[in-house]
């Protein structure tokens, strides 16, 4: 592989390599045909991204015929070579990616302003092809908009918040900060913020439905979508299907497939009740009537949690309402998992650090042609990889 | 029991946002009272705490455009809270640029106060941000504890050098002790004082003056007139709750005054133009 990038285009690659840094720890590299693709996923296996740059966005791209290569290296290792962005702005004029075979080392030279050369020599594992198995189209729920939308939205939210729940009706997007349990619900702030549906540039809602997923690999994608000022788009279905959020240019291509939680029954209560009582307009919120905030209470007597608490009937309701959906997400697995049944048990093998599901992962093994010209056998493979699971 | 407030002035916004800022960084929980004319921070002194107690006074109509309130009953026209200021404070700073920004006591999944937002948009809907801060309803009959303190009878009363300074002085003398002795005397002279095994720094200041207190203040305590002038009052405190209150505060105050009691408590208080800050730093041995 041999492949020159010049101008802002080095930027973006840094950014690239920036945001699939808030990933995984590892950076997963392959030349293709169609562009480079860098990838990276995280220990639990429940958040994956990627990024193809197209042929046309190097100013060289040439790759040997008929090999394939794909390797993993430290993710560290590759940024450190991008470190500060804003002084590679300013002074490398072309970033030169070279793979040496004899040496087994993956070359980085940034040719910068003055003559300056700086060679950056990374050693690099081989590696199984690291692919995630989605269909973007068939997903009901599409929207598009300015990163800065997501920006401003996310920004209400406190750094060390982990997940977010979206929720969408046909006009109406809500994006509030997931708590556990209800332990923690009573002393946690809880934010929602909701956005109108003409702030997105698209925005089809077939199923109205909630999905919760984690805040920090958003905010990664975040740091490349402000950069490049491209639009981000979003897909999601049902709970524990998987949410893509992607970025499309001309040259590039990113997408961020984030595992949601299946199973939450906070979740269900809430679509529940948002289901037979809809929000209130957004219009009242100048003249909204006071005695709506009245808080009832005793003023000798603490007031239970309890006491504003609806009533305990909807309760049975919605674990038949959780197993009704949990059948129906198992009916729905094999058709969705068909080509991966043999992934699914390595993943479930694995210690999952969450209840997200990882179940849309198919580490695909390399082909027989690739398994001679390595001394690593498929086992193996699989082997490393729960290790890095275990990490 | 109801509560709503409503700012729509940036600058009050803004304002309210650095006082309650300045109170997280005092203290992790603290009450609220509200009365129909004031709001009130208050930290009692409890051991808990390390013994400091703090009182902030706001007059509501300086910072809200409509404020409605209904206390637990007409006699005790007062709402009591247990609040966390660093939540209020963090909800407040992602909401600088609102339209209009309503405070209010809500019946969630627990009692709240709500803080809603109506965010500037480009398209013609608006976009609303809620956080919901959990609070707990203080009980009247735990009231008591959290009322004005009384000014105490101090012997010295001075004004303040430059908040900025004091807090490079202390930064660096933390570094060398934990505990620093404030001393003070009615000829507008201030010391800084560390001494420890190894070393003894103590950074002086003069000219600084001393607040009139007169007249009122007598009644109060206050210095006796029959004190001498130049006799140092001392008090040893613990050092990071002085670098605390120098470290947050963002009110910019007109006036920064400090009372000593001699070997019992420091008292500060900060002015600016509608809100007092009070903050009682106890001796240590």
């Amino acid at each position: 592989m041999d492949c020159v990038v010049t101008g802002g285009n080095v930027k973006v690659l840094a950014k690239a390599i920036h945001s699939l840094s808030r990933i995984g720890d590892e950076l997963y590299v392959e030349p293709q045909e169609d562009g480079l693709a860098l990838r990276s996923v995280n220990s639990s296996r429940s958040a994956y991204a990627c990024f193809l740059f197209a042929p046309l966005f190097f100013s060289r791209y040439t790759i040997p015929i008929g090999l394939a290569f794909r390797c993993k290296m430290a993710i560290k290792s590759v940024q450190a070579v991008f470190r500060s962005i804003a002084t590679l702005e300013k002074t490398v004029e072309k970033c030169h990616i070279e793979l040496d075979e004899q040496k087994n080392l993956l070359t980085f030279t940034l040719h910068c302003k003055h003559g300056l050369v700086k060679t950056h020599n990374l050693s690099f594992q081989d590696s199984e092809s690291l692919q995630a198995v989605f269909d973007k189209d068939s997903y009901s729920n599409v929207f598009r908009s300015h990163p800065r939308l997501l920006v401003d939205t996310v920004v209400h939210f406190p750094p060390s918040l982990e997940e977010v729940t979206v929720s969408v009706s046909d006009d109406r997007m809500w994006v509030k900060n997931h708590v556990e349990d209800e332990t923690d619900r009573s002393k946690a702030m809880l934010t929602e913020l909701c956005l109108a549906s003409d702030e997105f540039d698209h925005f089809s809602v077939q199923v109205q439905n909630s999905v919760t997923f984690c805040l920090k690999e958003l905010r990664g994608l975040l740091v490349f979508a402000e950069s490049t000022g491209l639009p981000i788009s979003m897909y999601f279905d049902e709970p524990g299907s998987p949410v893509v959020l992607s970025v499309t240019d001309s040259v590039l291509e990113g997408n961020f497939v984030l595992a949601t939680l299946s199973d939450d029954s906070n979740l269900r209560k809430n679509n529940t009740k948002r289901a037979c009582t809809p929000p209130p307009p957004p219009d009242d919120f100048m003249n909204d009537d006071m005695d709506s905030y009245l808080i009832a209470m005793d003023t000798s007597v603490m007031p239970g949690p309890s006491a504003s608490r609806p009533p305990s009937p909807p309760l049975t309701n919605s674990t038949s309402l959780k197993q009704t959906a949990a059948a129906k997400h198992r009916t729905r697995l094999p058709s969705e998992e068909e080509e991966e049944e043999e992934e699914e048990a390595v993943n479930s093998s694995g210690p999952p650090n969450k209840k997200f599901c990882s179940l849309f992962f198919g580490s695909v093994l390399p082909p027989s042609s690739q398994m001679t010209t390595q001394p690593l056998t498929g086992q193996e493979v699989l082997a490393s990889d729960s290790e890095d699971d275990v990490q | 029991m109801k509560f709503r407030g409503k700012i729509i002035d940036v600058a009050c916004l803004n304002h309210f946002t650095r006082v309650i800022t300045t109170i997280s960084k005092l203290t992790k929980m603290c009450v609220l009272r509200l009365t129909p004319l004031n709001l009130f921070f208050v930290l009692s002194g409890k051991v808990a705490n390390g013994g400091v107690s703090m009182w902030c006074e706001l007059s509501q109509e300086n910072f809200f455009d409509e404020f409605q309130m209904e206390g637990v009953s007409p006699e005790d026209n007062e709402i009591c809270l247990e609040v966390t200021p660093e939540n209020l404070s963090r909800a407040l700073k992602t909401v600088q640029n609102a339209r209009a920004v309503k405070l209010k006591l809500t019946s969630k999944h627990c009692p709240c106060l709500t803080i809603a937002a109506e965010l500037p948009t480009l398209s013609s809907a608006s976009r609303l941000v809620t956080h919901d801060v959990p609070v707990e309803v203080i009980p009247r009959r735990l009231w008591h504890e959290f009322k004005e303190p009384g000014m105490p009878d101090f012997d010295v009363s001075i004004y303040l050098p430059p908040l900025k300074t004091m807090k490079n002085v202390i930064d660096r003398m933390k570094n060398l002790s934990n505990f620093l002795v404030v001393e003070a005397n009615l000829s507008g002279q201030m010391n800084l004082k560390i001494d420890t095994d190894l070393v003894s720094v103590s950074t002086h200041f003069k000219d600084l003056g001393n607040p009139p207190w007169g007249a009122e203040g007598s009644q109060q305590g206050g210095p006796s007139p029959s004190r001498d002038p130049d006799a140092m009052a001392r008090t040893r405190v613990d050092i990071r709750k002085l670098q605390q209150f120098l470290v947050g505060q963002q009110v910019n105050p007109s006036k920064a005054m400090c009372n000593i009691v001699h070997e019992r408590v420091v008292h500060l208080i900060l002015l600016h133009e509608d809100v007092s800050l009070q903050y009682f730093i106890p001796a240590v041995a």
